[in-house]
Parts: C-alpha cells; structure tokens; sequence
C-alpha cells in the first residue's frame, strides 16, 4: 500500500510546488508554464515530443548499453592482466579528469550531428563508474574464497568467472545504478551541442522561440524517462543480488 | 598406520576408497615473524597418517599459520617451513581445507556449493551432483539443496563446509578452528559428525577449545608461549569422539587447561 501512496504523495507535492511557484511569480507563464498548461501543451504537441523523446531514449539506451559492455570488459581485462592494469589504470584515471562535456563539441565535429556522437557521449559517461565500479569488486574477492579455490586447484581463469565475476556484481550493480541516472546528461549535453533531432534540441530550440511551456513539456518526458530508467534498472540489479541482501537481512 | 576401528557405511567416507590409509606428514622448521616479533622458529609437528591431530593454543598464537602452511597458503613472507610426506611425494593437491568462518558463496546453493571443487577444475558436474548429494543427505542437509546459505544456520553452513571438503576426497584434512563461531551443543553434534566422516584421514584440527581436542584428537598438541613451542603430544584414552563427560576427558581437560595457562605468557584461554 505505501509502496503506491508515496509516489503519489511525492508527485502530488512536488506538482503543488511547482504550481505554488507559478502562482508565486504572477502567473507569468513565458517565464514559468504552470503543470496544466505543460500538460496542455504536451498533449497538443504529442506527435512532435514523441518523437524527440524516442531519438534521445534510443539515445540513452544505446550508450547505457555501450558503457556498461566496454566498462564490464575493461575491468575483467585490468583485473586478469597485471600489465595492463599497470599501464592503463592511470590513464584511466586521467580520463575522468578531462570533462566529458568539454569533449561533447570535438564529438560532434568527428562523429557528426547524428546519433553517433550522443552515443558516445552517453558511453564516456557511464564508461567509468561501472569500470570503476565492477574493477574495485573484482579485486576485493573475500580471502577465503580465493583460499578455497586455491585448495581445490582451480584455474585462474575458472577462479575468475565461478568466484570473483560472482562476488563483484553487488559492486556492478552500484556502478550501473549511478551509470543509469547520469546517462540521460550525456545524451541531453550531446544533443544540445548539435543535433537535428531529440529532447535536448527540441529544449534549445523551444528556448530560443521563448516557447517556455514546450521546454518544460521536454523536461518533463526527460525526466519521467529517466526515473524509469533508474527504477528498472535497480529492480534488476536487486533481482541480479538477491543472495545480498539475503546475507545482510 | 590403519584407520581406526570406526567403520562407516557410506563408502565416500571410507578411506580405503581413494585416499589410501591416510597419509602421514612432517612439518618441520616451521618459522613466522612479523618485523621483529617472532612468533614461532623450527617448530615442527607430525600428522600420523590416518589420525585426527590436535593443535590446542590461545588466539595469535600462530596456529593457523601453521595450518596455513601445510595448507601451502603462506607466500613466505613472513612464514615458512618444510613439509615432508610419508611416501615422499608433495602435500599439494592432496589437501582439502576448511576454512574458520564458513567459505561458502552467498550466491550458490547448498549443492552448488558443495560441488564447487569439481566445477572450479571444469570436471563433470552430473556424477559430482548425484556424490554430494549423497554426502549432504550424511552430513543431514538432504533437503535443503537449493536453500542459500543466508537461509541456513551456522550449523548447517559448517555442515555444507564439512560436505564440500568431503567432496574433494583428499587424504590430508586441514581444519582451522571450524565449530568456534557454533553454540556449545551443535558443536558437540557436528564434533561427533565430523569424528565419523574424517575417521581414517589424517587430520590436522586446529583450536582454541580443550574438551574439543580432548574429544576429537589422537594426539593432541599445546601450542603455547613466544616464541611459540609445541608441547609433548597428550594422547588421550579411547577412541574419538570421546564422551565430553567423561572423567578422563574431564581430568585431561584440566591438565590442558593449566598446560594453556600455566606455561608461557599465552595466559588467556579463548
């Protein structure tokens, strides 16, 4: 029962907010649209949101995709192959400290105004928190095991993908949790730095006419995205390490 | 060296199955510092083939690192020694171990973990199922194979521990203090269940408890002291597991007692 009165409370609140702040700055809707006029505007200009919507969602998907699969490798490869960790951790480190965002315009010039550069703006966002994330877990396998697995002669390789890959996934799961709620950024600030198509355009667009209310219906789609995204994902991770929190009940 | 006179039915506990009458083993020269504190030098312990040996010494005394180095799990940085087998082959690969807090994956069954030796070495899985199976219907876990062991009790999780260690069928058993973390009567049960299964290995058990090396040993050994020595071995009468109230196991237990307390600066018994 609570699990469907919070949202509602929640939601209810933060439109009665949101409301508030538009009756508090004299209904001037150009600056601030009120819920019912974003809601009326969304669903006069369905088709066009729709159909940004679904380029950036595509978007995100994609890159969500993309970065977990290249950060997952990355760590089984740093983790396996001591040379490689030794040459490639400080750069991988090095990475993080160059903004994604300053490379979002160098992006676009190589990869064009497309789908292409907001992909790989979405997979260099996410690629370091699940890297980091799943590499952090695959080395801090608890002793013991790794004792065990050592009695019974097991292979390194056979070590790695029967208890150490096992024994990251909680630390997987953070990574991809916080990969889940970044991800719409990198999609949003790729768009926004050129593009032809999705929410972030169609947001720098409706900006520039003064078409407040078409923005705030963008942000709104954005977000319910991108709660979406993060619920599901948590529910899977949750179902993925369902041993931990049997262990830590 | 035979086994003793303690027949079991089920033939994976049997002895003569694959791991030969035991296997006797000599530790020697058995050395562990840390910077400038030596915690032991040229210590040395025999495990008569096919016989339960006790290793009884207060906590930090260094027990597990001699366990640990039979068990070839030291690197040598701080510890070292030689190890020498009856039939003068290498202990390596004929050790199975179970560990003090119980190794078992969060994320496995009770089934999935006792075959985890046989999938770890990418051997068939079918015959090792329908074996441990088998073994955990022994150790009374029959019914629990797909429980996790977060559903399960300290007990039984020790009890999956001394099933998957049974599983790798190793002449050599090394157990490091497995029935501390268990409440007095269940460790008295699975004592008694372990005294079984393990009858006709050799055995190295390493504790902190006195009634259970009196209960479960051959021979039993006090590890006191620094640098650490290693006492004459106690041979308590009859044969394990002994009745814990029995008046020699009860007589012996004060002499281990005062052995603990008594000798060396290890005063304190765990």
């Amino acid at each position: 029962m609570m699990r469907i009165v919070r949202p509602v409370v929640t939601i209810s609140g933060l439109l009665a907010l949101w409301h508030g702040a538009y009756l508090l700055n004299g209904r001037r809707s150009y600056l601030l649209p009120s819920p019912w006029e974003t809601l009326q505007t969304g669903v006069a200009r369905f088709d066009s949101l729709w159909g940004h919507a679904l380029v950036t969602w595509g978007e995100i998907l994609l890159g969500l995709m993309l970065g977990t699969l290249l950060g997952t490798i990355s760590a089984v490869v740093l983790v396996s192959w001591a040379t490689a960790r030794r040459w490639l951790m400080p750069l991988l480190v090095v990475s993080q400290a160059v903004p994604v965002f300053a490379l979002a315009p160098l992006l676009v010039l190589w990869l064009g105004y497309g789908l292409g550069s907001k992909v790989a703006m979405a997979t260099l966002i996410i690629y370091f928190p699940v890297a980091s994330a799943f590499l952090d877990g695959l080395r801090r396998t608890e002793p013991g095991w790794l004792d065990q697995a050592r009695m019974m002669n097991a292979g390194r390789w056979a070590t790695l993908w029967h208890l150490r890959l096992p024994a990251a996934l909680p630390a997987l799961a953070s990574g991809l949790r916080v990969a889940a709620a970044v991800a719409p950024i990198g999609a949003v600030v790729g768009e926004w730095v050129g593009s032809s198509a999705g929410l972030g355009y169609l947001m720098l667009h409706a900006n520039a006419r003064m078409q407040i209310d078409v923005m705030f219906a963008a942000l709104a789609l954005l977000a319910v995205f991108s709660v979406a995204l993060y619920r599901i994902v948590d529910a899977a991770m949750r179902r993925l390490v369902s041993w931990q929190t049997e262990t830590n009940a | 060296m035979t086994p003793d006179g303690q027949s079991t039915t089920d033939h994976f506990s049997d002895p003569t199955a694959q791991a030969g009458a035991g296997l006797g083993v000599r530790l020697s020269g058995a050395h562990l510092s840390y910077d400038d504190t030596r915690l032991f030098d040229d210590l040395s312990l025999t495990l008569t083939a096919g016989r339960m040996t006790v290793l009884l010494g207060p906590s930090g005394v260094g027990k597990s690192t001699v366990l640990r180095l039979l068990a070839g799990l030291e690197d040598g940085a701080h510890a070292r020694a030689t190890i020498r087998c009856d039939d003068g082959g290498p202990l390596t690969g004929r050790v199975a171990y179970m560990a003090q807090r119980d190794s078992l994956l969060p994320w496995a069954s009770v089934l999935d973990n006792a075959v985890l030796g046989a999938r770890l070495r990418g051997e068939p899985l079918g015959p090792a199922r329908d074996r441990a199976r088998a073994l955990l219907a022994e150790v009374g876990l029959g019914d629990r194979l797909v429980d996790r062991p977060g559903a399960l009790s300290g007990g039984m999780r020790q009890r999956v521990s001394l099933a998957r260690a049974l599983m790798e069928d190793r002449p050599v058993v090394l157990m490091d203090e497995p029935f501390s973390a268990l409440d007095f009567l269940t460790r008295l049960r699975l004592q008694d269940l372990t005294a079984r299964l393990l009858a006709g290995r050799t055995v190295l058990l390493v504790t902190h408890d006195p009634l259970e090396a009196l209960r479960m040993g051959h021979a039993v050994h006090v590890l006191h002291g620094r640098p650490a020595t290693l006492d004459e071995a106690l041979v308590p009468p009859g044969a394990p597991p002994r009745d814990p109230t029995d008046r020699d196991v009860l007589a012996l237990q004060g002499e281990l007692l005062h052995r603990l307390t008594g000798a060396g600066h290890g005063g304190a018994v765990a």
